[in-house]
């Protein structure tokens, strides 16, 4: 319990010393009126707290209407849906293939490597072309954000693929031949052996794609000019940036925590599923 | 008493393989695949007859590749040094940050849920507020944001090789009575290589994605994303799709080009593949 | 004097003891090995010669100074169970390491390499990797490396659990050519009754709960040692003696106290 209150103690304590240094920053560089490698004054980097005040209060000027956090708040759950299909898609096409793969050799040579390429592909300019041909294809209730979806499961795909493959390989060659002299057929040897040895790698790939996924949804939204999710605001306040800059940065606090609360989620669900020895920490 | 030895001799390799690592009839499927599709795409676009405009056919997109090549060319070195500037400026800095936190444990442990977290924060988010620091036009708007991409994927990387060292290696060390620096030198860094080459393979991915997706926001007009996305706005899609391919070709450039690093470096390892 | 003097040395982990009261003392050329069930604490005790734990309380002296001061004047070399070579040398750099530490220039360093691969029978093998060599190999480098300084005191930690016993009786030959050949005086960890009474001078039996020293068995075999002495009268009763030592240190653990 000492240990918890102490690692709490710490966080905070690193939170303030980041928070001193962006302060330290802007005050220094305002005060000597550096230019490198950027101009500070109140537009380019507003203080910490104004930015947390602009969350706070009222999203139109003039004081009038829901807070600046409520409005983001519903359209990091407008993203956080696509996200989170596009995710469960990805991860499921990834695992399927990964397994696949996994068995069939001469087909990972074959494949693998396009599968890798595949990754190079800047997802964003794809986006628009996605788009624009699935979105008539989908019934109208997954119009828009289907096609967004399909960016987040694009991007999760590859890394729950690659994983899995190793994860699978991973099995200790004497526990195979320890399920085969239980004359266990390949099903069983799958499931009770492979699959627990490969789940701390998929796990690995799931944390990587939880946020490609949040990452991907928020830029599916860009080209389609859905205005619901917080890619459409990020858009909507990085016009207005200059006369109320705060807007954007406090999108992005939330787009953050969003991102960060799709990892806690994958990181706690390992916590409870995976049970493994710890890794050398010397 | 006779000692036979048991050793094992080497794959004996030279020059070009042993850089690419493979012989080239391990790529054979690979390229087996890579015909099959096309000539697949092709067949299924000449007999469904789908609207060009959306997804042409091989052969008008390697038409007008060529076509385009001049144009294609300078916007592709345009970005692709935007990228590998982001890709050298982050992963450098994580490698030197990574050393600091390994070297001073403390430190380490404070900061790695923070570096953990913020590897899970939409950076990309970021691109609008770096082109207000610097114009768009400029390529440091890019730079910056590939560069923040690569900065944690490496730093953890490189901060999980440092730390995973063999308690008996140290032991070892401490039996010479080596001081830190000593260990750091002669253990920690080789045993983190491998670990840095992973990281750094998925910095060229993300150093790529910066570069093209952050001139979405905004960038010179004679860079590749918005080339890309100028392109794809008047719906000439065959020249999008060439963009596309060269966007492909720089960062495969990029990975392979990290790739050949490894294999040079890490000669000690009996097979250095994924 | 001495080459190791423990004295009422006790190390307590969080609520085990892993080691009682220890009194010990090791003289200049002997070979003493230390054996015992899991637990008894021998492996600790030999790290804690080493300089590599520190004793909760009572001192542990090498060569006349503390224990501390021997690790830093690097007067003992150790092997480890696993070869611990590291992949990225080179058998002869992996040799050359504890050299380049203690700031040896390049000559001096490449002629004792080749020395010390002589030593333990792999010369030609300088440019090859860990991974290309067998256990047995690999554990040879180690040994060649511990050696490769010539330090008074041999720190050995199970070295050759890990291999086949035909592998296992070869090594023995080897090292106690080794050992008459540099005069160094070596401390072995070992779980094998037979290697500690074909290699030893002295048998140091410990018991666990808590770990404690309950025999010493001296080795009268003649030396040198040779591929026939597994095969006399003597070496029974000795190996006998010591496995009876061994399950009387077990049932005194186990009897009600």
């Amino acid at each position: 319990m000492r240990r918890g209150a102490g690692r709490l103690l710490l966080f905070v304590l690193v939170l303030a010393v980041l928070w001193g240094l962006w302060e330290g920053y802007r005050w220094l560089w305002m005060r000597e009126a550096w230019t490198w490698p950027f101009i500070v004054n109140g537009t380019s980097m507003p203080h910490l707290h104004s930015i947390f005040g602009a969350l706070w209060s009222s999203a139109r000027p003039g004081g009038v209407g829901p807070r600046l956090v409520t409005l983001l708040f519903h359209s990091a759950l407008f993203t956080a849906k696509e996200a989170a299909v596009g995710f469960a898609l990805g991860a499921v096409l990834g695992f399927t293939l990964g397994a696949f793969l996994a068995h069939f050799r001469i087909l990972s040579r074959g494949f693998l490597p396009w599968v890798v390429a595949s990754q190079t592909v800047p997802i964003l300019v794809v986006a628009p072309m996605v788009v624009v041909w699935l979105n008539p294809k989908l019934p109208t209730r997954f119009q828009d954000w289907g096609a967004v979806a399909v960016i987040a499961a694009y991007l999760t795909f590859f890394p729950v693929t690659i994983n899995t493959i190793r994860g699978l390989h991973s099995a200790d060659r004497r526990a195979l031949e320890l399920m085969r002299s239980y004359a266990a057929g390949n099903w069983r040897i799958l499931w009770k052996l492979r699959f627990p040895a490969a789940l701390p790698y998929i796990f690995a790939a799931l944390k990587v794609s939880a946020t490609a996924s949040v990452v991907g949804a928020i830029i599916g939204e860009l080209p389609s000019s859905i205005q619901d999710g917080l890619g459409g605001q990020i858009i909507n306040y990085s016009q207005y940036y200059t006369t109320q800059p705060t807007g954007l940065w406090a999108t992005n606090v939330v787009a953050a925590a969003l991102g960060i609360t799709f990892f806690l989620v994958i990181l706690v669900t390992e916590k409870l599923v995976v049970r493994r020895a710890p890794e050398n920490f010397a | 008493m006779s000692t036979t030895p048991a050793a094992v001799q080497p794959v004996p390799r030279g020059g070009m393989t042993r850089l690419v690592g493979r012989r080239l009839v391990d790529w054979l499927p690979a390229v087996v695949v890579l015909v099959g599709v096309i000539a697949l795409w092709e067949g299924l676009i000449r007999a469904l007859d789908v609207q060009a405009f959306l997804l042409p056919k091989p052969s008008e997109i390697s038409r007008t590749l060529w076509d385009t090549r001049h144009e294609l060319w300078a916007a592709g070195w345009f970005t692709f040094q935007e990228a590998l500037g982001g890709f050298l400026l982050g992963s450098g800095l994580a490698i030197l940050v990574a050393l600091v936190l390994a070297r001073w444990r403390i430190l380490g442990a404070a900061f790695l849920p923070f570096a953990i977290a913020a590897n899970a924060i939409p950076i990309i988010a970021f691109a609008p507020i770096t082109n207000t620091w610097f114009s768009p036009l400029n390529k440091s708007s890019k730079i910056v944001i590939a560069a923040i991409l690569c900065f944690f994927p490496v730093l953890v990387n490189t901060l999980r090789g440092l730390t995973s060292v063999n308690p008996r290696a140290l032991e070892l060390m401490h039996s010479y009575a080596a001081g830190e620096t000593e260990i750091f030198r002669r253990v920690r860094i080789p045993t983190a290589l491998p670990f840095i080459f992973t990281g750094l393979k998925v910095a060229t991915v993300l150093a790529m994605i910066g570069a093209v997706v952050g001139e979405y926001f905004g960038g010179a007009l004679n860079a590749l994303g918005v080339l890309i996305l100028t392109r794809a706005r008047v719906f000439q899609f065959d020249e999008a799709w060439a963009g596309i391919v060269v966007a492909c070709l720089m960062g495969l450039v990029l990975y392979l080009g990290v790739v050949a690093l490894e294999r040079a470096t890490l000669r000690w390892v009996p097979s250095t593949s994924e | 004097m001495s080459v190791v003097a423990i004295k009422d040395v006790t190390k307590r982990f969080e609520e085990t003891t892993a080691l009682q009261s220890i009194d010990l003392e090791i003289e200049p050329g002997e070979f003493v090995s230390l054996i015992g069930p899991s637990g008894c604490g021998k492996s600790t005790l030999l790290r804690i010669i080493g300089d590599l734990i520190e004793p909760t309380s009572g001192t542990a002296a090498v060569n006349g100074k503390p224990a501390r001061q021997a690790r830093i004047d690097r007067d003992y070399g150790i092997v480890f169970q696993d070869a611990v070579l590291y992949d990225w040398r080179t058998v002869a750099k992996n040799i050359a390491l504890p050299l380049e530490l203690a700031g040896w220039d390049r000559g001096r360093r490449t002629a004792k390499v080749k020395e010390m691969l002589e030593l333990v029978e792999l010369s030609g093998f300088e440019s090859h990797y860990p991974w290309q060599l067998s256990g047995g190999m690999q554990q040879r480098v180690s040994i060649a490396r511990a050696l490769s300084f010539d330090p008074a005191l041999l720190l050995m930690d199970e070295p050759f659990g890990a291999l086949d016993e035909m592998t296992r009786e070869r090594l023995n030959m080897e090292l106690l050519q080794i050992w008459e050949a540099s005069g160094s005086t070596v401390v072995f960890v070992t779980h094998s009754i037979a290697e500690a009474v074909f290699l030893s001078t002295r048998v140091v039996v410990m018991s666990p709960r808590p770990g404690r020293i309950s025999n010493v068995i001296p080795i009268d075999l003649p030396q040198p040692r040779t591929a026939t002495t597994r095969e006399e009268p003597r070496f029974f009763e000795l190996v006998t003696e010591v496995r009876e030592a061994l399950h009387l240190g077990h049932d005194l653990e186990r009897a009600p106290a």
